[in-house]
């Protein structure tokens, strides 16, 4: 405490109690229950010589894993751009009957277990569901495919995008739209000149977190990418968690490669905050 | 909510296409697969519905999935006060690492969450020793893997931030004055708390403690790496994943009707969700008046 005393004659005066106490328990928590257990695994991975680490993480189904979870999310993340969009829009600038549920509805991926949501589109994208014989008669295959994959990372992802450029729209000020309409903009001209410009750092920081929920997930696309290496339906979670199975338990190379998977997510984690930050800093 | 918010805007075509598009997409993405659960679990009757969902490995699962639901949410919430506060109260150096930290679960795979934890407590992590050493000091024999502690401690990494997130926004928004103002006047911190904090923020609390209920019920990924004996640590989605994968038709209608407890669980706090939103909303505008 008297640290804390010393300290705030250089700042504002701390006249809030509770500095020390809240400090030393959200410190000590975050440690003790995130941070040592995320050190162990770098802990883990580092155990691998240089050569045995590249070794691990350039085979080519931890290779073809990595690619299949990148191109999976960014076109599911890309999709759900688009129609985070438009369901915002909608949500934000309209009313109709049932607006309201439509609202509610948007946040069911949230709320439902990925395994459950995993199972059920895996059943429905099947070449005996009926989604999955609607898109057979295009020639496409759902289940046990990328575009199964794909589809199951849309699920996922959309209410990262919709939540984050809801509260954006509802803030944006009305004038600038009503000026360009009255200079005789038409609507359309409008929404890309005067709108999308300031939704695009929201749009951004909805990409990029339902892009980072892409890459790691696990429940909801092990059932429908049918997990197959030839096919190129791996994803990385599933790598690592073979590694974890049973019979063939390889400690180090699933913290290898998990190592790997965690530079990309903080990379991500730190420029959705670095748009974030720039977007509050215009705004502000 | 807003008074620039154009609701009753002229809408030309464009209006309903769009929502024509909005309304496709959400039943489509998100409607059907709910209906689709429901019908799965029903394909071979109600009754083999009943008896698929009262085995004795369901009712381990159910108490475990309970089990760790309620501790991490315990868990969470403390933290979630304690981080708010310390967050939103002070200024102090690194407080912007300190609040990216905290997020960090939120962008991980849940996979990590699990292997960390196993490389930590495993049979070769390094606090195992540690561990070892508490047991026999204190009698006991707990473990941290593989067991339902174990579920416990990934049921709650994954859903760490859940309730700060929904509370630091809330309290950056009312600033400190009132709580710098009872201070000077003599509140204690506990009282500072419950007399003017806690009103602020319950409508937030609540919504917080619900999302994490929410996650943890259902959170799969995590607690698959360091669960794996069923009817004994596993939660209710590895026992919806132990029904699918053993392939046979009537295990899939099991595991869907398993499936369906979740769901309805999951409809249910989403229903709480939109009230605890709607009633929050409504006592901000009369605030706001």
């Amino acid at each position: 405490m008297n640290e804390a005393v010393r300290r705030k004659s250089r700042r504002r005066s701390r006249v809030i109690p509770g500095f020390g106490l809240t400090m030393g328990v959200t410190v000590s928590m975050l440690s003790i229950l995130i941070l040592i257990p995320l050190c162990s695994i770098l802990g883990k991975a580092f155990t691998l010589t240089p050569a045995e680490f590249f070794a691990v993480i350039t085979k080519a189904n931890v290779l073809k894993a990595f690619g299949t979870s990148l191109l999976c999310s960014f076109i599911a993340a890309a999709v759900n751009v688009v129609f985070g969009l438009i369901l915002a829009w909608v949500l934000v600038r309209y009313t109709f009957p049932g607006r309201r549920i439509l609202d509610g509805l948007i946040e069911l991926p949230f709320a439902m277990p990925t395994a459950v949501a995993g199972i059920t589109l895996s059943r429905m994208y099947s070449d005996q569901g009926i989604m999955g014989q609607f898109l057979l008669r295009f020639g496409i295959q759902g289940s046990y495919t990328r575009v199964g994959l794909t589809i199951a990372l849309v699920f996922v992802g959309i209410p990262f995008v919709v939540r984050a450029v809801q509260p954006v729209l509802e803030g944006l000020d009305g004038q600038y739209e009503e000026a360009a309409e009255m200079l005789g903009a038409s609507r359309v001209r409008t929404f890309f000149k005067v709108i999308l410009p300031e939704l695009t750092p929201a749009l951004l920081a909805g990409f990029g977190l339902a892009l980072a929920r892409g890459i790691g997930e696990y429940g909801s696309v092990i059932y429908i990418s049918g997990n197959s290496e030839k096919n190129g339906t791996q994803v990385v979670s599933y790598v690592i968690m073979q590694k974890l199975n049973a019979g063939n338990v390889d400690y180090e190379g699933a913290a290898a490669i998990a190592l790997v998977l965690l530079v990309i997510s903080f990379a991500l984690l730190f420029i959705i905050n670095l748009i974030q930050a720039r977007a509050a800093r215009r705004l502000g | 909510m807003n008074k620039n918010k154009p609701t009753a805007r002229r809408g030309g075509a464009g209006k309903y296409i769009l929502i024509a598009v909005s309304v496709l997409f959400v039943l489509v993405m998100l409607v059907f697969p709910l209906g689709a659960v429901i019908g799965n679990s029903l394909k071979n009757g109600l009754a083999y519905y009943v008896s698929a969902i009262s085995t004795k490995y369901v009712a381990s699962a159910l108490r475990v999935t309970l089990i760790a639901t309620v501790i991490a949410v315990l868990v969470n919430t403390f933290f979630g006060l304690m981080a708010a506060w310390l967050l939103t109260k002070f200024r102090f150096r690194g407080q912007g690492v300190l609040a990216t930290a905290i997020d960090i679960p939120f962008s991980i795979s849940p996979v990590i969450a699990g292997l960390a934890y196993i490389m930590t407590f495993g049979r070769s992590g390094w606090a195992t020793p540690a561990v070892e050493w508490l047991n026999d000091l204190l009698g006991t024999d707990i473990s941290l893997v593989f067991s339902v502690p174990g579920v416990v401690l990934a049921t709650i990494f994954v859903t760490f931030p859940f309730v700060s997130r929904e509370l630091i926004p809330v309290l950056n928004a009312n600033g400190r004055d009132e709580e710098e103002a009872a201070a000077l006047m003599g509140a204690g911190g506990w009282r500072i708390f419950r007399k003017i904090t806690l009103p602020q923020i319950k409508w937030a609390l609540l919504y917080g403690i619900i999302l994490c209920t929410a996650r943890a019920l259902g959170e799969f990924g995590a607690v698959y790496a360091v669960s794996k004996t069923r009817g004994k640590t596993f939660t209710l989605p590895l026992e919806i994943d132990a029904l699918y994968m053993s392939g046979t038709a009537d295990s899939i209608t099991a595991a869907f009707a398993v499936s369906s407890l979740l769901v309805i669980m999951a409809i249910i706090l989403l229903v709480l969700r939109a009230v605890v939103e709607h009633i929050a909303g409504k006592n901000g505008k009369k605030e706001a008046q």
